[in-house]
């Protein structure tokens, strides 16, 4: 989230596309209540099912899944054509008037450099025009044709109302309301708030798909205030955190990345993070990448990473392909990964293509399960009947399952999808013979040590020497890891703040304003730091002051970075430094410096004249209406129908999905089409459950014991099935059986003059648990990732639907 | 409750419920029947801990009660769970999986022991800890040992291990999360992924 | 033993005496907006928390209402309706349905048995277990069809307004968890209140019939509802329209009881010794008492009016 939680009820307008909060989020979700009972504001809900986000909004569009950037470039198109656009905002933040390679075009569906062969692009022509000082050139007059605004218009031209419907279903009066709801909060005083999650995230083009809606809110000029923004509302509780530290396959703490093989010395790695400014004047924040860098390898290796060896570049393994979650299985599948570690993951049920994951845990020599639940992964190899069918004995993986600790019984800290890391207590004591992961990874590192030391073995030194300076190796403690995140000073430095000050070594930094390039302060995340200063854990503040009920309470745990509330509060104000809208002020130019309620995202004593941008980590100062070379699949978003889809893609019917999109072989022969899998369908959450946890919690299972399936009374009067009745649903990959919801809240959308029936399927039931025993919905979404995410394609596939007969109970 | 105390009850109630009936004939006095008070207030005497909700992110604030007292012989457990007030997001709400956490923290299917599958076999055994840990120890780092590469075909320094991954837990805790990445990516390996990815 | 003063107990079921008013302390009430429910079924997972209550898993029902029903051990529940309203639209209509606390309680009027269903001054109305005789004539009584019967220990079981938490101070679990403050819990003034700018705001977009469900059939109730369509509200799984007690009970308290209750009493008494003499798992004479009532009463089930269980909502 750019935002806070409570800030949504600032908002004027609030539009839930690509969510469904009221389901997943239900207590961030009161603050869109609020904003409605007490802001007198308009909830908007664009979704191919009414949800329960529905249910309580002032306007309900239906959409067919997967159509998502065809509608919003359909907003676009509206905006720009009727002019309700912020002008100023737009001119002076964004990159409308920066112009655009005179090479680079798009045709046909693709964008220029396409290469058929390997799926994916050379971005060469996707850059800025660079004038003979380095800078990007601009047409501050947007008369250019190649100025981005002028690009941007042009590529969301053929997205009338009608070619809008054709493509997502949406009645074209629908659709034209929503534009004009939306068109409102143009003006400086009305603020719209978009809310997604994974309903935009999981498809093969679901970064373009938030991309799209970037657009639209920059154009409105409603990043950077109080009640707008684009709030990705996030899935787990420290989903945020993870990614924070760089639990990812090509990721290090802080959003550094590591290593591709390509850069093979570290001046190679360096020359590609130097970002330097594209315009004069410009912050660039990440020109500090060397400091972060460097603190972050001293708390990796301690003294073992020095100036000499670049801080250890060579220790860093270097990647030669994506090595995601579904590459992962497609390892597996091949034999070429013997041993996996599942630490409170549960891929059994959460990967696409249930039967591929199956056979492919299957060809595991071991694997280990570290988890407070039982997981249907950790029995992968059991026979459950129908709902997991196997023979054990065929099953040569050895499989561990560790008992883990769960939030009653641990501390530490969580980031929330609003970055605000908060810290908890236990109030258990550890059941049975629960153990931390932390001393579960502890315990094997040892014994790893001391078969190392005892016997020798391939390259260590990376082992031998992480940096471990806990006082119990066994089981560190979380404040001393905390303390370590955050980062300390190594030797002597001056202070940044000061320079007439020294820091002495030993210190806990205040920020990462402190850090530097030489080795001299250790930083496990530099993005975090400030969490735990001298003066103590900031993220066990609890502090519930909030000025002015603004709805930031900016001394409640603390909020990376720097304890900011609302990332790019700068665009708040104006080119003078004057909030946009009085009553929605966040910070302001006070003649010295910038004051307000959140900590300023900016120079904070850099005057509003002095041509700095308020998106400071940006090369550009502005914020992106085309992103150059920084997406996969393109600078702008284009409608691509989903790999697996209900009609062709009459905008460009030679593309089948995004033409960036990764699929493996293999995966290509599970598609189906819509000869044989009419329907669109889709998986979800429901309120009652969380994953695949709550079906272990009794409460939980009572409330939605059993899967089920929803489909619309038309499909359901076709195919003879009334409520309660049992259904097959297949796709080409897999069949699945469930208790069919009948109901008016799912509608056969008319696309381009056909009907469209939506089956959609809610992912909680397993065969472990409280619930009655179910068939994962995994079994029938299909193996392809997000092209620049490798996210799979969870939300838009194809089945077929007939009724049947309860599955024989296992 | 235990089994005795829950007979006593059962058999008080029943004798309450003769002499009340009675009582109403106007054969002893109405106080007397009254058996009843305002139902007790089960938080009495628990320790109350801050924590926040594992679920999902908008991370609520919760208040969890528990009995015992941590003493040698008195493991603390958790007896009620509910939204913490005093929190900015959730103000003392929570949602029906928040609301429901403690079936989870009391679940039937929590993981009790180390388990351990052989080849082949159909079931889970229980295991010690040290003989858990030694074992992994010893798969991974003999399959590390035989799989790590550290130099690409045209000779680049490398430094990865491909054959083993990791799928990290986003409901675990910064600090968690932060030894992991030491941990695993410290050993080279690079299939190392979370529920962000999902 | 607690004493009638300071439990504020204002009547109790079955006694021609009734304890002292003293305090003159405020009526609370909960009021559920129907318009800001998401259906979320926090106020069940709370309330099954707090008092313990864990009804066995069931089955899917081709519907989101799950448990099926009210039970012993589900006080209160969330009952989904999808209506198309005159425009064409969809509304999806959620009502938690449980105990309204009637001012006036039909289950109370109805109880045979001294003490067993007590109001207090605040207005909630409680079940003692201990007192209860399993009857199931609370069943009968009530015009909203709450009251269900455990089988096993033949008690009538249903919401208690958290009463063990508002004696302390604070609101019922449900309230507390509602995530959208859907549930508010007050003074009953105040929530009338807050009734009132609630059905502004729902006129204002366009609810015209927006009102405050109150009936005044049982004296109004300390469980309220605000419904968007306030003219109609049988929309909402079968809210009664105009819920009154049974004509029956009323006969009931006109002469009826002391028969009936001598009955009851000489089964109390066969009750009492057969816990004596075989402990309480045995139910066989438990089951007499049930037979017996349910002859003595069957024809009355028909005859009661307003009760909400005649006809289910459809999904």
């Amino acid at each position: 989230m750019t935002n806070t939680w409570m800030d949504l009820k600032n908002a004027d307008l609030l539009i839930v596309m690509g969510g469904n909060p009221a389901e997943a989020h239900p207590c961030g979700f009161k603050w869109v209540i609020e904003a409605k009972v007490h802001r007198g504001a308009k909830l908007v809900v664009i979704d191919p099912r009414f949800t329960r986000t529905a249910s309580v909004a002032d306007f309900y569009c239906p959409i067919r899944q997967g159509t998502d950037i065809a509608f919003l470039s359909g907003v676009i198109k509206y905006l720009l054509d009727n002019d309700k656009i912020q002008h100023e905002y737009v001119k002076n933040f964004t990159n409308a008037s920066l112009l655009v390679k005179e090479n680079f075009g798009f045709e046909d569906g693709l964008f220029t450099g396409y290469d058929e062969t390997k799926r994916d692009y050379d971005k060469a022509s996707w850059s800025y025009q660079v004038g003979d000082d380095g800078y990007a050139k601009v047409d501050e007059t947007l008369a250019d044709p190649r100025c981005v605004i002028n690009v941007l218009r042009e590529h969301v031209k053929q997205y009338t109302p009608e070619f809008v419907e054709r493509i997502t279903g949406s009645p074209r009066a629908k659709f034209l309301k929503v534009c004009e709801m939306m068109a409102e909060c143009s003006s400086p005083d009305k603020v719209m708030n978009s809310l997604y999650a994974l309903g935009w995230t999981q498809h093969s083009s679901g970064s373009q798909n938030i991309r799209t809606m970037c657009i639209v809110q920059m154009l409105l000029g409603n990043m950077g205030v109080r009640g707008g923004g684009m709030n990705a509302l996030r899935g787990h509780s420290n989903i945020q955190g993870l990614t924070d530290i760089g639990l990812l396959s090509n990721s290090m703490p802080g959003y550094l990345s590591l290593p591709v093989e390509a850069e093979a010395t570290f001046d190679q790695y360096m020359s590609q993070r130097q970002f330097k400014p594209l315009r004069p004047n410009q912050m660039s924040y990440w020109q500090n990448y060397p400091k972060f860098y460097a603190s972050l390898q001293k708390g990796m290796f301690g003294k073992a990473a020095t100036p000499e060896n670049n801080f250890a570049y060579d220790w860093l393994p270097k990647l030669d392909a994506t090595y995601d979650i579904l590459k992962a299985f497609e390892l597996m599948q091949d034999g070429k990964m013997n041993g996996y570690i599942c630490q409170g993951f549960n891929p059994l049920m959460s990967i696409p293509d249930k039967n591929k994951v199956r056979a492919s845990l299957a060809k595991l020599k071991f694997l280990v399960t570290m988890d407070p639940l039982e997981t249907e992964t950790s029995r992968f190899w059991e026979d459950h009947g129908e709902f997991n069918p196997i023979d054990p004995s065929k099953v040569m993986t050895e499989v561990f399952q560790l008992p883990v600790t769960c939030f009653a019984e641990d501390e530490g800290s969580l980031a929330n999808s609003a970055r605000w890391l908060q810290w908890h207590w236990p109030a258990q004591d550890p059941p049975w013979e629960s153990r931390t992961d932390i001393a579960i990874m502890s315990g094997i590192r040892s014994r790893m040590l001391a078969l190392y030391e005892k016997e020798g073995g391939t390259f260590f030194d990376p082992i031998v020497n992480t940096y471990w300076p806990y006082l119990d190796p066994n089981e560190p403690t979380p404040d001393e890891v905390a303390r370590e995140v955050n980062g300390y000073t190594l030797a002597p430095i001056k202070d940044p703040a000061d320079p007439t000050k020294t820091i002495p070594a030993g210190k806990q930094l205040d920020g990462f304003g402190q850090l530097q390039a030489d080795g001299s302060t250790l930083c496990g995340c530099w993005i975090y730091s400030g969490q735990y200063t001298e003066q103590g854990n900031a993220m066990a503040r609890r502090i519930t002051a909030d000025p002015d009920s603004a709805g930031i309470a900016p001394n409640w745990a603390f909020a990376w970075p720097a304890n900011r509330r609302i990332l790019y509060n700068r665009a708040s104000a104006d080119t003078n430094g004057k909030p946009w809208d009085p009553e929605r002020t966040l910070i302001k130019w006070n003649g010295a410096k910038w004051v307000g309620y959140d900590v300023p995202d900016y120079g904070l004593t850099v005057a509003p004249d002095k041509g700095m941008g308020p998106f400071i980590l940006t090369e550009e100062g502005q914020a992106r209406l085309w992103c150059r070379e920084l997406m996969r699949d393109g600078p702008m978003p284009t409608h691509y129908e989903p790999f697996e889809s209900p009609v062709v893609n009459i905008a460009f019917p030679k593309v089948r999905g995004n033409p960036a999109g990764r699929v493996f072989k293999d995966d290509w022969l599970r598609f189906g089409d819509a000869k044989d899998f009419p329907y669109a369908g889709t998986t979800y959450r429901l309120t009652e459950h969380f994953h695949y946890w709550t079906k272990h919690a009794k409460i939980n299972a009572i409330l939605q014991p059993e899967f089920f399936v929803e489909i619309g009374e038309e499909l359901a009067k076709e195919k003879g099935v009334a409520k309660g009745d049992w259904v097959r649903v297949w796709s080409k990959r897999g069949s699945v059986k469930a208790v069919a919801v009948v109901t008016k809240r799912i509608k056969p959308l008319i696309c381009d003059g056909k009907p469209v029936h939506v089956v959609g399927v809610p992912i909680h039931w397993g065969f472990i648990g409280e619930t009655i025993m179910g068939h994962g919905a995994n079994t029938l979404t299909p193996f392809v990732g997000d092209a620049n995410t490798n996210t799979p394609e969870f939300k838009a596939f194809l089945v077929n639907l007939e009724r049947t007969t309860a599955p024989a109970v296992a | 409750m235990n089994m005795v105390s829950r007979r006593g009850f059962i058999g008080g109630a029943a004798a309450g419920l003769a002499v009340t009936t009675l009582g109403a004939f106007g054969f002893g006095g109405a106080e007397q029947a009254l058996a009843a008070s305002v139902r007790p207030y089960k938080l009495s005497r628990t320790t109350e801990t801050r924590n926040t909700c594992p679920y999902c992110s908008v991370s609520c604030g919760l208040l969890v009660y528990s009995l015992g007292d941590h003493s040698k012989n008195a493991k603390a457990s958790v007896l009620h769970i509910e939204g913490d007030p005093d929190h900015p997001i959730n103000r003392g709400t929570l949602c029906p999986k928040g609301a429901g956490l403690l079936d989870f923290v009391h679940a039937e299917t929590r993981t009790k022991y180390p388990m351990y599958r052989k080849p082949g076999s159909d079931k889970l055994e229980r295991v010690s800890w040290d003989w858990a840990l030694d074992r992994i120890a010893r798969l991974m780092k003999d399959d590390r040992d035989k799989n790590f590469v550290e130099k690409a075909a045209n000779g680049t320094t490398v430094n990865r291990w491909l054959t083993t991954g990791m799928l990290c837990a986003s409901a675990s805790t910064n600090e968690t999360a932060y030894i992991t990445y030491k941990w695993a990516r410290n050993m080279g390996m690079l299939a190392l992924d979370n529920q962000a990815r999902i | 033993m607690a004493d009638y003063q300071s439990l504020d107990i204002i009547r109790r079921s079955a006694s021609t005496e009734q304890p002292p008013r003293v305090r003159g302390g405020q009526e609370v009430a909960k009021l559920i907006d129907v318009s800001r429910c998401i259906g979320c079924k926090a106020c069940q997972a709370a309330c099954m928390e707090w008092n313990d209550l864990r009804q066995p898993v069931q089955t899917c029902q081709g519907n989101y209402t799950n448990p099926e029903d009210l039970s012993p051990s589900v006080w209160t529940l969330m009952r989904f309706t999808e209506y198309e309203n005159p425009d064409g639209n969809l509304e999806w209509l959620i009502r938690k349905d449980g105990c309204m606390h009637c001012s006036d309680p039909g289950c109370l009027k109805a109880c045979p048995s001294p003490g067993a269903i007590v109001q207090y001054e605040n207005g909630i109305v409680d079940f003692i277990s201990e007192n209860c005789i399993g009857c199931t004539y609370c069943v009968k009584g009530c015009p909203f069809n709450i009251p269900r019967i455990n089988p096993v220990d033949r008690k009538v079981y249903k919401c208690t307004l958290c009463v063990d938490r508002v004696a302390v101070g604070q609101a019922p679990a449900c309230a507390k968890a509602c995530p959208t403050a859907c549930i508010m819990f007050g003074t009953k003034a105040d929530m009338i209140v807050q009734a009132e700018s609630r059905i502004a705001d729902l006129n204002s977009r366009g609810f015209d019939k927006a009102g405050l469900y109150n009936p005044p059939g049982v004296g109004g109730t300390h469980v309220m509802y605000v419904l968007h369509h306030a003219d109609n509200p049988r929309l909402y799984a079968n809210l009664p329209q105009n819920p009154r007690i049974s004509p029956i009970v009323a006969l009931w308290k006109g002469g009826f009881k002391v028969v009936g209750l001598a009955g009851l009493a000489l089964a109390a008494v066969g009750s009492f010794f057969h816990y004596v003499a075989a402990g309480p798992d045995e139910t066989d004479s438990n089951d007499e008492t049930v037979a017996f009532d349910m002859a003595h009463f069957e024809d009355d089930r028909n005859a009661s009016e307003g009760r909400g269980n005649d006809v289910r909502p459809s999904h």
